[in-house]
């Protein structure tokens, strides 16, 4: 069940061997974590500013340096998303310079993980799996059981029981097998690890997690492409397993390797949810061992209590002279608001978490106003609007007439008006 | 008293063939000499240079994390269900 392929394979992180490319994401000596390394060599002249232009609006234009097996014609375009500079969150938040990646609007499912799935897929039917699966806290859900009904592929797909009811919806929808599963994300992932030994299932983040980590990649291209081929001083990413903030580094380092980027030092940012940062708790702790935690966040799509890229992902934020935040859940609601409030951007409790941590790193003074920073929203608020229940009155309905309206508006500032006075007597 | 140990297939090369096996250990410390005793080559896999558990080996007892019972420090009860695994998979967002 493996291919042969001189552009990229399978290697340890750890002791180096190579494995080319088989179902397989641990190292059967050390049990490391594996990655894919590519001949970049080869693809020098071939991965230019200029071939990746005139390529397709979306990340098959960096399918050079994506492992997608020979002869895979991907049809879906995904990513490619905004990168729009945010000025009206700039100016609450006091920075003069910052930038947002809004994967909320990924295409087809409306996340950043449209992006991994479609590596990942892609390489499930390379391998000849007619079932594949994951575990998920949602967005993969949904996006694993969308792109599996256009390859033609059936799907089985874990989730923690108690998901929040639009990711289910989202992922049965496709016609996907969706089994709830009676414990946290953990408990999942761990049941999935068991599954994808015994059934020969593609597990797109088990047993072809090296291929689907790629496809976080496509992020830290599409941030230096659209800012005009150059790299940012900052980054702030969302973290659950760790994986995308290193996948964006890579990314810039494959960049600047091939000389479509000046070289120059980016620091990273993770932020987690306080209900669940295992992996901001290592880094302000200055260590890279990660303690699990039990999680208990509204931030669900992060709520990975013994992320596997944790390790990793803390020593690569300390060694790019970076830092990692978390936020309690009052102030992830809060940032999810801000967000759409000042940028038009909805996005989800993910994106609430990397808001409010982004505000609260130039609060602290750990980046600075004019510095080049790009926050990166990776999931869409229409999956998660529970969290937003109570924040808003539903108003009384008001009769079709001029004059009601006229009234209303007067009652609604009415409201508003002697609160204001008693503030400011205050 | 007795435990039950459960291996993914990744170690079975080196348990000949089994996936699960029977210990007497009271602790991880002494499950991890049980099986340097009975499986060598498995005891050489799952710990590092230094001696200790590689730290991509996840241990659970009964569907637990064994960090979150005290890790080293927990005893293990009669009929405990101890399973070892890789910690591969994680991110998902």
């Amino acid at each position: 069940m493996n291919y042969s392929c001189t552009r990229y394979e399978l290697k340890c992180n750890e002791c180096g061997k190579r494995f080319g490319n088989q179902p397989l994401s641990a190292c059967p000596d050390c049990l490391a974590p594996l990655e894919v390394v590519y001949d970049l060599e080869a693809v020098r002249g071939v991965f230019t500013r200029e071939a990746i232009a005139a390529g397709p609006a979306n990340i098959w234009r960096y399918a050079a340096l994506l492992p997608i097996p020979e002869g895979f014609q991907p049809d879906l375009p995904v990513g490619f998303t905004p990168l729009v500079k945010a000025t009206n969150l700039g100016k609450r938040i006091g920075a003069t310079n910052l930038y947002v990646k809004n994967d909320a609007v990924c295409f087809p499912t409306l996340s950043f993980k449209d992006r991994v799935v479609s590596i990942a897929l892609a390489n499930a039917r390379r391998f000849g799996f007619e079932t594949v699966g994951a575990s998920s806290t949602g967005n993969l859900a949904n996006s694993v059981a969308a792109q599996a009904a256009r390859l033609g592929l059936k799907a089985c797909i874990l989730v923690p029981a108690d998901l929040e009811p639009a990711k289910i919806l989202n992922t049965q929808v496709y016609g996907a097998r969706l089994v709830r599963i009676d414990g946290n994300y953990d408990h999942v992932n761990r049941l999935c690890t068991l599954i994808a030994d015994e059934y020969n299932w593609g597990f797109v983040n088990v047993n072809l997690r090296p291929y689907y980590a790629e496809g976080s990649k496509t992020v830290g291209y599409e941030i230096a492409e659209q800012l005009g081929w150059r790299l940012p001083d900052n980054v702030v990413v969302p973290m659950a397993g760790g994986s995308l903030i290193r996948k964006i580094r890579k990314a810039f380092q494959e960049l600047v390797y091939l000389g479509l980027v000046e070289d120059k030092p980016v620091r990273f940012f993770g932020a987690q949810a306080t209900g669940c940062s295992p992996i901001s708790t290592a880094v302000k702790q200055g260590t890279d061992d990660i303690e699990p935690q039990r999680p208990n966040t509204i931030a669900r799509s992060l709520a990975i209590g013994n992320p596997a890229d944790g390790p990793a992902a803390a020593k690569m934020i300390r060694d790019s002279g970076g830092w990692a935040e978390d936020v309690s859940d009052i102030e992830i609601v809060s940032g999810m608001q801000e967000l759409a409030e000042t940028e038009g951007i909805f996005t989800e409790t993910a994106g609430g978490v990397t808001t409010a941590v982004t505000a609260r790193l130039y609060a602290h003074g750990r980046i600075s106003p004019d510095e080049l920073t790009v926050t990166c929203i990776t999931g869409n608020g229409l999956k998660t609007t529970d969290a937003l229940a109570g924040q808003y009155r539903e108003e009384r309905a008001v009769r079709p007439r001029l004059a009601d309206f006229d009234v209303y508006l007067r009652e609604l500032d009415g409201i508003a008006e002697p609160e204001l006075a008693a503030a400011g007597e205050n | 008293m007795s435990i039950k140990v459960s291996l993914p297939t990744a170690f079975t090369r080196h348990t000949d063939g089994r996936k699960q096996f029977d210990s007497a250990a009271e602790n991880l410390p002494g499950l991890l000499a049980d099986i340097d005793q009975t499986f060598p080559a498995l005891g050489t896999q799952i710990k590092g240079e230094d001696g200790k558990l590689r730290r991509f080996i996840n241990i659970y007892v009964n569907d637990e994390d064994i960090r979150f019972l005290g890790g080293e420090t927990y005893a293990f009860q009669d009929g405990d269900e101890v399973m070892l695994i890789p910690s591969i998979a994680g991110g998902t967002d």
